[in-house]
């Protein structure tokens, strides 16, 4: 028995329009400051203001929101009293805009209280809205909510299938002015999702397809996406393509790993993410190719075997897993990501300080229960050194 | 030699393992949180049974077959039929999918369970690890 949730998805060209055809009396616009001085926000709250709505912007959104800033939020909501929420921009403002949806229907929980094992009976106040403005985090389609607490420097996997969205605009318009590092570390956090999504054993037939079809996608179109980031004329029929099939994809690779679970990759790089702040996707993707050669040196690799086969990836070695980390490292180097921790600059007397910190964390970060090969603590340990030298994975 | 479950030769095996295991003592170093497991009667078990683990830092102090009618105050409770908790025990049926999915029944604070997803793992690892006899 398991689940599979999914909001009403609207996407593709112009699907920003969908918005004049809910009836909003109130709503509370969950963003950032970046978003506010792109003019992205005042365009969409604009739109809803000539549907008769009265729309109220929080925009203090930070990168890896904290427990804070959603307590807030809430505040905010309580006040305002929306009858729609919603959520723009990239995954820290949906995650945002879901624990504040949560907490206004729910005052009486604490942020670290929403968890899969309770009822929550939202929808007695307001629905959700998210409108991703990325092509990575999937944010945009899952209950997950990634918040940040600052004191322990942990991120902490929340969410309820109750918080999924009632309504994801998966627009192309939105991410196609991306500059290149966004665009290079959100879709190799949409990448990430689709590959762990299928190799983590709590993979599904429902999951498989949709992870596997973003899979390709992305390895196909995000060195495409990535030219356009740094193209002269970004509005090319070729890179508009690209950039569409890049939404799409981190929206697919959201409904499969959300109804699946991310995994080892995504453990570690949550630590990476909180004790170095490295952006979530280049730390998921930076981690991605090692677990793989992990996972491939395993007893069971059949799971990485297939994916292999399936991207239809080959090269020389006999060993599963070497072959898909070396497309994966192929990719990175396309779009100019670093490949290890010294690589991005990391010096090593900070790794060498924060290494059992970053051991323990991972192990207590939830996304580890779905690792295909469990690694023990000396294991673990030698894969995080691996990651930062940079050095294949061989045991 | 393979102890019946449940049992309380089962359990003690259970915390005996735990003990040894040095990945236990670590994840679940700061640990405070007994559990009492209820195996509830199904079609393969006719009985109501209770075992008690006690967790504390990283060790297990104690565990025993409990007298249904002198049930201590733990802080966890977990419940299911027979059949779920022999899924767990070998290894079928993820015990947080199990809560999940309400398959496994927990009265407690699940947050706090939560904060320690490589200590439960251990758990699970080593009740695969003890003989058993079903």
């Amino acid at each position: 028995m398991w689940y599979f949730v999914s909001p009403q998805i609207v996407f593709g060209e112009n699907s920003l329009s969908y918005l004049d055809e809910i009836p909003i009396s109130r709503a509370l616009l969950v963003t950032d400051h970046n978003l506010v001085e792109l003019g992205l926000v005042e365009s969409i709250s604009g739109q809803l203001a000539n549907s008769g709505a009265e729309i109220l912007i929080y925009d203090e959104v930070e990168p890896d929101p904290t427990l804070e800033a959603v307590e807030k939020g809430k505040r905010v909501a309580l006040d305002f009293q929306p009858d729609w929420i919603i959520g723009l921009g990239g995954g820290s403002s949906l995650d945002a805009a879901k624990a504040i949806w949560v907490l206004y229907e729910r005052p009486d929980l604490i942020p670290a209280g929403i968890n899969p094992f309770i009822k929550l009976g939202l929808r007695k106040k307001s629905r959700l809205i998210t409108i991703p403005t990325t092509s990575g985090t999937g944010a945009e389609a899952t209950w997950a909510i990634v918040l940040t607490d600052p004191e322990s420097k942990r991120k902490m996997g929340l969410g309820n299938r109750e918080n999924a969205a009632d309504l994801a605009i998966v627009d192309p318009a939105l991410p196609a002015g991306m500059p290149p590092r966004l665009t290079a570390d959100t879709g190799l956090d949409a990448l990430t999702h689709a590959v762990e999504g299928y190799i983590g054993t709590w993979h599904t037939d429902l999951t498989d397809g949709l992870c596997l079809g973003a899979a390709q996608q992305v390895l196909r179109f995000l060195p495409e996406a990535y030219e356009a980031s740094r193209a002269d004329d970004p509005q090319q029929e070729k890179y508009l393509l690209a950039r569409e099939k890049m939404h799409n994809a981190a929206t697919c690779a959201g409904l499969g790993f959300g109804n699946s679970m991310a995994s080892l990759a995504h453990a570690m790089g949550h630590v990476l993410g909180s004790v170095f702040h490295i952006p979530h996707g280049r730390a998921v993707g930076l981690c991605l190719p090692y677990t793989i050669e992990f996972a491939g040196l395993g007893e069971d690799s059949s799971r990485i075997a297939s994916l292999t086969e399936l991207l239809g990836v080959t090269g020389e070695s006999s060993i599963p897993g070497e072959n898909l980390a070396g497309a994966l490292r192929n990719l990175a180097r396309e779009i100019e990501n670093p490949l290890s921790l010294s690589e991005l600059g990391l010096d090593e007397v900070s790794f060498q300080e924060q290494l059992e910190k970053l051991v323990d964390d991972t192990f207590n970060d939830t996304q580890i229960i779905t690792s295909p090969r469990a690694p023990s603590y000396q294991e673990l340990e030698r894969l995080f050194r691996c990651v930062y030298n940079g050095e294949q994975v061989d045991f | 030699m393979a102890a019946k479950f449940p049992s309380d030769e089962w359990i003690k095996t259970l915390r005996d393992r735990l003990n040894a295991s040095e990945s236990y003592q670590r994840s679940a170093k700061d640990w405070e949180g007994d559990f009492v497991f209820v195996i509830e009667p199904d079609d393969a078990y006719p009985d109501r049974s209770y075992l008690l683990l006690e967790l504390y830092h990283g060790s297990s102090p104690g565990a025993s077959l409990l007298d249904p009618d002198n049930l201590p105050e733990t802080e966890f409770t977990l419940k299911a039929p027979f059949s779920t908790w022999r899924k767990v025990i070998e290894g079928k049926l993820d015990p947080i999918q199990g809560m999940m999915t309400g398959q496994l029944k927990l009265k407690g604070n699940l947050m706090k369970i939560m904060r320690y997803p490589k200590a439960a793992q251990e758990i699970v690892s080593c009740c695969a690890e003890v003989p058993t006899d079903w």
